[in-house]
């Protein structure tokens, strides 16, 4: 029950990462692709009926957590205070640009909300994919299930650790790139013109990035925990998972080979779930590593809510799930096809 | 207190109460914008979608910043709470994660549609997605009030060996009674904030002289929804809400009345300061037997005093509680009367000539905010010194590694970014209602 837990937690970020990371990756690009009014507003055209659902994502993952494993949320949450802040104020920043920009048809107020948004959207991925640094390296969880981490310390991986060091920062970037890149498939596909033309033309040294600091990352976990890969014989799934990516990222590859920007973005969206299910499944069952001492880590078995809370919760989400799922391909299906520009004063 | 507890009960207050100002009135818009949107397909008239394309604009403003003030509560429970989520996460993660599932994507995509498919949807699925809205907003109040009902009344778990608590019966957590009571009242107050606001947009067209039918339009279902939803907020609901309290949180019943004696024929104080120091109600104006009428039935019934629990039971904030409850009460008084005058007078059809009255109902929109918001403050205080009323102390609820300072810090960032959000909200709501109706 607990493993089905962790797989359904883990779907669930994934899902966030694959769904909000192309709106992330959207704000992060878009005061370089769309340069005028009318080319931006078709940028938010294309996210802008989708990316309040993908949102939803994030609250629904936080949601699962904390009735499956509320100690797990206890203990990163309170310790990662000032990190999780950030990812607060950014959260409010980046939903508010989107939301004002749309209401007064001034340059200044509108340059100010587009800055702010692709700013807050670039700003998210760094302190996500710096959250996934974290959990594969550990933190100082003692006796008392608790941590509270500096942001940063000596920028050392080892004791004592800070929320920000050159593997977090390092895993960091290799999300936003991710996402950036991901994004610019999104847009390539929705869009059409000048927008389309810079995206498909931005995606393609984003991609080579994305590969330099995949490559980077997986050596530098090595030498951060090595447990990670001595997991890898036992867990099938992290085999399927990088089975996964690498076929997302030949994909992605043949996609802008051929200027397919939906199988791109296909693409990217499977090395992203890939990149996690293989992280998940070498990790698994730990869910917060202790540096201190592995007896002190938290796991799907010593830190879920019991069978009774568990089997509850799996009965009402194996029906809220299949309904969240059909109004993703309902969104979707209305609004299939390219977007244009929205007229002023609909939609954004 | 200590400066930590202070700082995060502090903390969570703000941004709790500042968040609820949003969702009460998109809740309340969410009703109004389903009968418009209903009447716009039984009548065939456009004046309807007129008035239901202008609310959803405000709607989505509101719903934006609702959202936005919203995330932060969610993870403070883990950030400045992570003891008490430890403790009582594994029962009330099931609510909260059951908002994300089935509200808040309901709220989500519908709202989309409804914002940006009038076109491609046509008249009778934008009605629906107009429904879809309602029901995700009032289901996400539900899965909140059932969360904080937990709270004030736990039912459906186990105390484990380890003191962390478990969840048992899953139906009797669900559908706590004290959740159900709750809920109708909070409800009420919502429907109350939104009819004060439609109704004071149409009240200040109509003395402006501008936009007539739609103003009409507004002064009409903003009297008619907050005449009924103000009498329905005192009874049944207030009612029933003050029956609860009396039956499963005695003491803090005596700490909203300030009474510290118990005896039978008690009384309702409408005015008078409590002074903790002395134990007793400066000034009072008092209405004998009305209070034990009120909570038992009874003008003879017993009300218990404050003298009769133990110290370290009381509410911690008792002037807060106090003045707040009062608060709550006379503004909904109030409520009563100038929402039925102005429905009186709308019948005989003299509403739009009475210019006083139009006033009123142009400046009291504020009013339901700080109605709604003190007895959110009701409800919270009246459970201190608990997290969870009679198993959690709050003080072991908080995050205890968290350094004060940090609290501190994250604090006067939310008030700064507060102010900021506020001002704008309010900047651009204004702007809507200036440009009017058919704007765009």
């Amino acid at each position: 029950m607990e493993m089905l837990w962790f797989w359904m937690v883990s779907v669930v970020v994934a899902l966030y990462a694959v769904m909000d990371g192309f709106d992330f990756g959207a704000g992060a690009l878009h005061l370089f692709v769309a340069r005028d009014d009318r080319e931006r507003r078709e940028v938010l055209a294309a996210i802008g009926p989708l990316w309040d659902g993908n949102e939803v994502w994030l609250l629904a993952g936080g949601g699962l957590l904390f009735l499956g494993f509320p100690r797990v949320l206890a203990a990163g949450f309170s310790g990662f205070y000032l990190a999780m802040f950030m990812v607060i104020w950014t959260l409010i920043i980046r939903g508010i640009s989107i939301e004002f920009r749309s209401h007064v048809a001034d340059r200044l107020w509108r340059a100010f909300w587009d800055g702010a948004f692709a700013l807050a959207s670039a700003l998210m991925p760094v302190l996500l994919g710096a959250a996934l640094g974290n959990v594969v390296r550990g933190v100082p969880l003692d006796g008392s299930g608790f941590f509270n981490i500096p942001l940063f310390t000596h920028w050392g991986v080892g004791n004592p650790v800070g929320i920000l060091d050159w593997y977090t920062l390092l895993t960091g970037l290799l999300v936003l790139a991710t996402l950036t890149a991901h994004g610019a498939l999104f847009l390539a596909w929705k869009t059409s013109g000048a927008v389309h033309r810079r995206c498909m033309a931005a995606a393609r040294p984003l991609w080579a990035v994305v590969a330099v600091l995949a490559l980077a990352a997986t050596f530098a976990t090595a030498r951060v925990n090595p447990d990670v890969y001595a997991r890898l014989p036992h867990a099938p799934l992290a085999w399927a998972g990088m089975a996964l990516f690498l076929a997302g990222l030949g994909t992605v590859a043949a996609g802008l080979a051929k200027g397919r920007p939906l199988a791109a973005f296909l693409g990217s969206g499977a090395f992203i779930v890939g990149l996690l299910a293989a992280t998940a499944a070498c990790v698994w069952p730990v869910m917060l590593r202790s540096t201190l001492d592995p007896a002190f880590s938290l796991d799907a078995h010593n830190a879920n809510a019991g069978a009774y809370g568990l089997r509850t919760g799996l009965r009402w989400w194996v029906l809220a799930f299949p309904i969240v799922i059909a109004y993703f391909a309902m969104l979707f299906r209305i609004h299939r096809g390219k977007v244009e520009a929205a007229a002023d004063g609909e939609g954004y | 207190m200590d400066g930590l507890l202070f700082w995060h009960r502090f903390q969570f207050g703000f941004t709790a109460t500042f968040h609820y100002l949003f969702p009460q009135l998109t809740m309340g818009l969410a009703l109004l914008i389903l009968v418009f949107k209903g009447l716009a397909l039984y009548r065939g008239e456009e004046r309807f979608n007129e008035a239901a394309r202008f609310w959803i604009r405000i709607f989505g403003l509101t719903f934006g910043v609702g959202v936005v003030t919203g995330i932060p509560l969610e993870f403070q429970f883990g950030t400045n709470w992570a003891r008490f989520s430890r403790d009582a996460g594994g029962v009330i993660g099931q609510t909260l994660a059951m908002e994300g599932m089935f509200a808040f994507f309901l709220e989500s995509t519908f709202l989309g549609l409804l914002v940006w498919g009038e076109k491609k949807l046509g008249p009778r699925l934008h009605a629906a997605a107009a429904l879809a809205l309602f029901l995700g907003s009032w289901l996400s109040g539900y899965f909140i009030v059932a969360t904080n009902a937990f709270m004030q009344h736990p039912v459906g778990h186990r105390v484990l060996a380890d003191g962390t608590l478990g969840l048992e019966h899953f139906g009797a957590f669900l559908f706590n009674p004290w959740a159900l009571v709750q809920y109708a009242h909070t409800m009420t107050g919502a429907v109350v904030t939104g009819a004060f606001v439609v109704a004071a947009v149409g009240a200040f067209w109509t003395l402006q002289g501008i936009h007539g039918a739609q103003a009409r339009l507004y002064l009409k279902a903003g009297v008619l929804a907050g005449f009924i939803g103000a009498c329905a907020a005192a009874f049944p609901t207030g009612d029933l809400q003050g029956k609860q309290v009396a039956r499963h949180q005695p003491v803090a019943l005596a700490a909203m009345e300030g009474r510290w004696q118990s005896g039978r024929y008690a009384e309702v104080n409408l005015i008078g300061q409590p002074d903790v120091a002395r134990q007793r109600l400066d000034n009072p104006v008092r209405l004998p037997g009305v209070l034990s009428f009120i909570a038992y039935g009874s003008f003879s019934s017993d009300v218990k005093g404050l003298d009769d629990f133990p110290r370290d039971t009381w509410p911690t904030e008792l002037e807060l509680l106090y003045y707040g409850f009062h608060i709550m009460v006379g503004l909904g008084t109030l409520f009563i009367g100038l929402m039925g005058l102005a429905a009186l007078l709308l019948w005989k059809g003299r509403l739009e000539r009475a210019r006083p009255l139009l006033w009123c109902l142009m400046l009291a929109f504020p009013f339901p905010f700080i109605a709604n918001s003190a007895g959110w403050m009701v409800a919270e205080l009246g459970r201190q010194p608990w997290l969870v009323f009679g198993l959690l102390r709050t003080a072991s609820g908080t995050s205890a590694l968290v350094h004060p300072g940090q609290t501190v810090f994250t604090t006067l960032g939310f008030a700064g970014l507060y102010l900021v959000l506020g001002l704008l909200y309010l900047f651009l709501v204004a702007r809507e209602v200036a440009n009017g109706p058919e704007a765009h």
